[in-house]
């Protein structure tokens, strides 16, 4: 058939603009099979229960070690999902002067809160994390992560780890069962997902001596947690951001 | 057809320049190769400061690329008839640009491998998604306009009626694409530093400065080496541009001071303490900031002042100063500012690392060997055709 | 033409170059023979059809890896009517490929399809794991 480079032109463009058309509509629409919201996973934490076990960190090991988080030699490279942060660092609008004294400098377990409305989530440009409709769990999808560390400079918590060289030779011990990450990509804890779906506890919930950890969900009104919010006052780090975060700290 | 027979011939000092660029690219790819199997460790960045000089750059460059609006807005909607020798030039100046940001862009990931997944999977909540459109379609944009423009200028014929929309479109779009860079960063509420409603008007401000700015130099440049001559009523035209956009963007920044300083609020306050005193003994970008004030200083006297301003030499000096003064403001402070101090209050320094320099001037390389071949290729076009006005 | 000699050779030369990769095979002799594969003996009934899984064993891959991830969605039913539970470590390579490098690698290397991915993140399941796994895989409801 004969056709002009004009012609040409025209039914290419035409075709691009089908193909956007598709994209933009399977985009728009969401892609992802809806399913129905069943449980909204919280923790609270019982800070006066976590400083009596002054230098334990059996949480810290108990997460990494099951999810191969890497030590890094190099502080600048470190890979962390769980930690103890200073109270002043988790909750700068609390602490000054005059706060209490053992409250000063005393550490406070920080990882992802699971936001009701994460930053992270709104800015990643190809989803590979998102916030489960089922559970509110916010996920990681390290298949897809290109990474870009949006969701790094979005979040306000500092819970996400980049992995600036290959983790693999300072994963130790290695557990088989668990992948581990590559380089180029972002991580943070996923509320252990893996076991939850076995219905198991997230690993540091299961390995706090103190039981200073309580994890649950907030829409069942009978659950831990919810007893828990009704009777005891807490705080939630940065809540005038909007975030709606998920870890609740009871701090008195 | 994109007539780059024009390119492969040159004189020794073009060979020279192109050779030159070539081998800053050889090293900085090589620095990329080893990035690419090592990781970004081997840059400076780190968990809490985890953007700096890529994206920086990146950052900087795409106010120059907009500002290429700036030479084609007065021709087409206010007929500047000065303007119409160097729209080309901008618009190459554009598509230059705009290839260093993506490149900028594209060595920062840490899994470049899956770039395609932001158009597999579009997100249209998610800002970046919309800067790869917006820069995407700048290029191509860019791309048409200037091709046909040269085409048809090359044949001694008008350009065809339909590309006078698209080049009204670009105009638009090239103020959106800064808008857009800006709202990667004004619509984290993490990052103080950069949640402020004056941050896209800043970038814009900047762009129209610093964009323009070069592309003086540029056209100082070419006059030297070339027969071509943007004439003296375009430059000061550009002249005055700059002038007025760097005033605005210096206003901007003393509003941002006043905000962060009057109200107190720590948050607000701690990140220009640590750019431009230093904080908790840290202060590794003092010297940088202050150089910026006092570069933007001497440039404002130099462009305000109408005897400084006419003067060419002097305007090569004001245009300098506006360029560096804006690349230290933007392709320094801006990031790392932004980080540090981090969410949870530390302080943390960021430095960019040999490769990681490496890598950045390998970019800058690319662009400019662009920037070369296609200024050579359009000045070759009107040289030609003057030398064919001439014989006959 | 007085080129002649020179564009014969010149195409001689090249035609040599782009055929080279068929040539230097047939001259190593090793193109005859097919990789020898340990297929997995412990489960004799595969997730699907083995033809399926020779042609699109990549595409089950990521089919899986999806619906695990993404939607949460871990128990697939095998088309023999059999449940498993989608993990690579822990059902595919626990259960039924339980040597990579004597299964997996053999084919992959011929082919010249390389190493993918996946195994800069996933791990190959340590024998003494594999025998502690509890009753991943086998039919469950």
């Amino acid at each position: 058939m004969s056709t002009n480079r004009r012609g040409f032109l025209g039914v290419a463009g035409g075709c691009a603009l089908a193909l956007a058309g598709k994209a933009a509509v399977e985009a728009l629409s969401g892609g992802r099979p809806s399913a129905t919201s069943t449980s909204r996973w919280a923790m609270v934490i019982d800070l006066a229960k976590c400083l009596k076990e002054q230098g334990c960190r059996k949480c810290v090991e108990a997460c990494h070690r099951a999810h191969n988080v890497p030590t890094l030699p190099d502080p600048r490279h470190e890979v962390k999902w769980i930690w103890k942060e200073s109270f002043e660092g988790a909750f700068p609008s609390e602490g000054g002067e005059h706060v209490r004294e053992e409250l000063r400098g005393s550490p406070v377990l920080v990882f992802c809160n699971h936001c009701d409305q994460p930053p992270c989530v709104r800015v990643c440009p190809t989803q590979a994390t998102w916030k489960r409709a089922e559970d509110g769990v916010v996920m990681m999808d390290w298949h897809r992560c290109i990474g870009c560390r949006y969701c790094i400079a979005a979040c306000p918590y500092g819970s996400r780890s980049f992995n600036w060289v290959d983790p693999r030779p300072y994963v130790s011990p290695l557990n088989a069962e668990y992948p581990t990450r590559t380089k180029g990509v972002v991580e943070k804890c996923t509320f252990c997902e893996e076991r939850l779906e076995r219905s198991q506890p997230p690993a540091c919930v299961e390995a706090c001596p103190a039981k200073a950890l309580v994890f649950g969900d907030l829409r069942d009104p009978n659950s831990e947690v919810r007893r828990l919010l009704r009777t005891r006052y807490t705080i939630r780090r940065k809540p005038e951001l909007g975030t709606l975060p998920q870890i609740y700290y009871i701090v008195a | 057809m994109f007539m780059f027979e024009k390119a492969v011939v040159g004189s020794r000092r073009y060979w020279t320049w192109l050779g030159f660029l070539a081998a800053v690219i050889a090293v900085g790819a090589l620095c990329y190769w080893r990035q690419f199997q090592y990781g970004l460790g081997i840059t400076g960045l780190s968990r809490d400061v985890t953007w700096g000089l890529y994206i920086a750059q990146f950052t900087f460059l795409v106010g120059v690329a907009a500002s290429a609006v700036m030479v084609v807005l007065p021709y087409y909607l206010h007929n500047a008839k000065a303007f119409g020798k160097i729209t080309i030039l901008g618009e190459f100046l554009a598509i230059s640009a705009v290839t260093m940001c993506m490149l900028f862009i594209f060595v920062d990931m840490g899994q470049p491998t899956r770039v395609l997944n932001v158009i597999r999977y579009p997100t249209p909540n998610s800002i970046m998604f919309w800067d790869m459109v917006s820069l995407g379609g700048y290029l191509l944009l860019n791309a048409i306009i200037a091709l046909v423009s040269l085409t048809a200028e090359r044949k001694g014929t008008d350009p065809p009626a339909w590309i006078k929309p698209v080049i009204l479109l670009s105009i638009p779009w090239a103020v959106s694409i800064h808008t857009v860079t800006a709202f990667l960063y004004s619509g984290l509420p993490g990052r103080s530093f950069w949640l402020t409603a004056i941050l896209a008007p800043r970038f814009l401000a900047s762009a129209f400065a610093s964009g323009p700015a070069l592309l003086i130099l540029l056209c100082m440049i070419i006059r030297r080496i070339s027969s071509f001559d943007a004439g003296r009523e375009a430059t000061q035209k550009l002249a005055l541009i700059v002038t007025y956009a760097m005033i605005i963007n210096v206003f901007f920044f003393l509003m941002e001071i006043f905000t962060a300083f009057y109200s107190g609020i720590p948050e607000h306050k701690e990140h220009f303490v640590f750019l431009f005193a230093g904080l908790h003994g840290h202060a590794p970008l003092v010297p940088w900031m202050w150089a910026s004030i006092l570069l933007a200083a001497v440039s404002l006297v130099l462009l305000v002042v109408p005897r400084y301003r006419h003067s060419e030499r002097v305007l090569v000096a004001a245009c300098l100063t506006v360029f560096f003064s804006l690349w230290i403001d933007k392709g320094l402070g801006l990031i790392v500012g932004g980080f540090v101090p981090t969410p949870l209050g530390r302080v943390v320094e960021y430095w960019p690392t040999a490769p990681e320099i490496a890598i950045t001037a390998a970019v800058w390389a690319v662009g400019f060997l662009i920037l070369t071949v296609f200024y050579k290729i359009a000045l070759s076009v009107r040289e030609s055709l003057a030398a064919r006005y001439q014989e006959a | 033409m007085r080129d002649r000699p020179i564009i014969i050779t010149a195409l001689v030369v090249f035609l040599a170059l782009v055929t080279l990769p068929f040539w230097y095979n047939l001259a190593r002799g090793q193109t005859a023979r097919a990789p020898e594969l340990k297929l997995p003996g412990a489960q004799l009934q595969c997730v699907a059809p083995v033809e399926y899984m020779r042609s699109s064993h990549m595409e089950l891959l990521n089919d899986w890896r999806d619906q695990a991830v993404r939607r949460n969605l871990r128990r697939v039913t095998a088309f023999n009517g059999k449940v498993y539970r989608i993990s690579l470590t822990n059902t595919c390579l626990a259960l039924c490929h339980t040597s990579k490098a004597e299964f997996c690698d053999r084919c992959h290397n011929y082919s010249g399809a390389g190493t993918p991915y996946c195994w800069d993140c996933h791990n190959e399941p340590r024998v003494a794991q594999a025998a502690l796994l509890p009753a991943h895989g086998r039919s469950q409801p």
